[in-house]
């Protein structure tokens, strides 16, 4: 379409500067900016993972891959990833098995529709650090209503469980917080995408004698792929990058059981103020992550 | 088909809202409850007595301000991401700009960890004076927003028909003049949708606001997490802002809600 667009200018004669360099114009400022906030941080992360920066000295010479090196000796890191793909790994099936089962819900003709949507798309509007202190009501050890609904259940037995402090339960809260929130961003997309799912195939193939699940697989699934491709892909890039749940909850804790990624990294930048290990890991997270990236996207696009 | 399972359906449709806004009640009571309503094993679920408390000590004690720091950052961001990111998504859109490569590289900066990319902003905003300016905030949260703009966008700007704006084109209107009177109208559900999730995001914001703001342009989130202290946890502080802060975010979901569906999925389709 573009030739037939470039032909239009033509014809229509108007050749301004402004006009001529139109499509620059409209891009560069975006570029600039994306360049000014991102790719100095970039750059600067790089240079000071090269010096020696902590919060007792100053020294600006270089260091060779001395950040580096400690960065892949410390034990701390690798657990923060092991602890960032755990809760990744994790929360995003259950987040897309909940997302859909909800979406299949409400494809269908539901009285008071468009009010259940407008309240079941509360959680994803809360601030995710709000959500955190929300939970941390519920949870209380004794303030909270989850354990008085868990002592009902079982029988008028007081639970006193230590939802935020025992290491067998902090997992769960964090990963209940999260599904909680983001559930129903899943949801509201995968309801799009199905909504645009053509009936009249699914009624055919169950007319064929085909299955529920068989429809499903065969029919509704491709049908969503892609949107459901990029859904995961948002919402595994987020999770990736969690931080604010997880600072609200336990801070990383108990000790740092729960430190993801970028709870590791405020810790040791903002509150060790070890600016140079800091940048060598923010070099390294940021690199990994943009080509993980670029691999998907391209994945996606093959796929389809 | 229809009717068969209906009832069932908005039955499990209700368990379903009870499940997802019992977290909510939950603030909205304990706002009101007085303290010895919060804190009392076992928990009690209405307030004994309604208490104001809380609300007229987010105004007494001037945290409202928060509220209003949020809509002026949140506003500038969005103004910021929707003007940058939309004139970039019809380059890239109309004019093939880059190609995927680009589009591609754009999108990949959403997954920047704003830890990762606020330590380094931090002492550079140190050094020119930014910290803890609605400038410097607005900023950084318009660039950032950026990229899921020009991908929504680009989706919305790839339905108008092009035959309109050529037809613009051969009536004598120049570039600028075909983007302002025939794009940007007809693609105003788009651009509506775009800009409430942008505004959201931009809301939600804790990370930057967390490290660039001290005591001037405090966030919502910011100061709802300095409720949460190490010593003592202001319950229903928290709960309150938290409340009076859903009032803005509520109102422009329910305003928008009929592109609401359409404006997260179809750059997703789109992409």
């Amino acid at each position: 379409m573009t030739p037939r667009a470039e032909r239009s200018t033509a014809a229509a004669g108007s050749s301004g500067w402004l006009d001529r360099h139109f499509k620059y114009l409209l891009l560069y400022p975006a570029i600039v900016l994306l360049l000014l906030i991102g790719l100095f941080p970039v750059l600067y992360s790089l240079m000071v993972s090269f010096q020696n920066l902590t919060m007792l000295k100053q020294d600006y010479g270089f260091q060779g891959l001395l950040n580096y090196e400690r960065l892949i000796n410390t034990d701390r890191f690798w657990w923060a990833i092991l602890h960032t793909g755990v809760l990744t790994a994790i929360a995003l099936p259950l987040e897309l098995v909940f997302g859909l089962a909800m979406a299949r819900l409400f494809v269908k003709d539901i009285r008071g529709k468009r009010l259940f949507l407008a309240l079941l798309v509360l959680p994803a509007v809360l601030p995710p650090i709000v959500a955190g202190g929300i939970w941390r009501m519920l949870l209380d050890v004794s303030f909270g209503p989850i354990n008085q609904i868990i002592g009902w259940l079982s029988g008028g037995v007081p639970a006193s469980i230590n939802w935020l402090i025992d290491p067998f339960y902090v997992y769960p809260t964090i990963l209940l917080t999260e599904v909680w929130e983001w559930t129903p961003f899943m949801f509201l997309i995968l309801l799009a995408a199905l909504s645009n799912v053509d009936p009249s195939q699914e009624e055919a193939a169950e007319i064929d004698g085909a299955g529920p699940w068989t429809i499903f697989v065969r029919i509704t699934l491709p049908a969503i792929w892609p949107v459901m491709i990029v859904a995961l892909l948002i919402r595994g890039l987020d999770l990736v990058r969690t931080f604010d749940i997880v600072w609200a909850l336990t801070k990383g804790g108990p000790g740092t059981l729960t430190e993801t990624i970028s709870v590791y990294m405020y810790t040791m930048g903002f509150q060790r103020f070890a600016t140079s290990y800091t940048g060598a890991m923010a070099f390294v997270i940021i690199i990994v992550l943009s080509l993980a990236v670029m691999v998907l996207l391209r994945r996606v696009e093959i796929a389809r | 088909m229809r009717g068969r399972g209906g009832g069932l359906r908005f039955i499990g449709a209700l368990a379903l809202l009870v499940v997802f806004l019992f977290p909510l009640f939950w603030i909205l009571t304990v706002a009101f409850k007085n303290p010895e309503d919060i804190f009392v094993t076992p928990p009690v679920w209405l307030p004994s007595t309604l208490n104001f408390q809380d609300f007229a000590l987010i105004f007494s004690e001037g945290y409202y301000r928060a509220i209003l720091n949020s809509l002026i950052v949140a506003t500038g961001a969005t103004i910021i991401a929707m003007v940058f990111g939309t004139t970039a998504a019809y380059s890239i859109a109309r004019h093939r700009t880059g190609g995927e490569t680009l589009a591609n590289w754009i999108l990949s900066w959403r997954m920047l960890p704003p830890i990762a990319v606020v330590f380094p902003i931090f002492l550079v905003f140190s050094v020119v004076e930014l910290r803890d300016s609605y400038f410097g905030l607005i900023l950084l949260n318009g660039a950032f927003n950026i990229p899921y703009v020009v991908w929504m966008m680009r989706g919305y700007i790839e339905d108008v028909p092009i035959e309109l704006e050529e037809s613009a084109l051969v009536d004598g209107c120049s570039r600028w003049q075909t983007l302002y009177r025939v794009v940007l109208p007809m693609a105003r559900t788009g651009l509506f949708a775009t800009a409430v999730f942008t505004f959201i995001f931009a809301w939600n914001e804790y990370a930057f606001a967390l490290v660039l703001t001290e005591t001037e342009v405090i966030t919502v989130p910011v100061q709802i997490a300095k409720f949460m202290g190490r010593e003592a946890t202001y319950f229903s502080r928290i709960a309150a802002l938290s409340l009076l802060a859903l009032i803005p975010v509520f109102l422009a979901v329910v305003t928008m809600q009929r592109y609401l569906v359409r404006g997260i999925s179809l750059g997703a389709i789109k992409g």
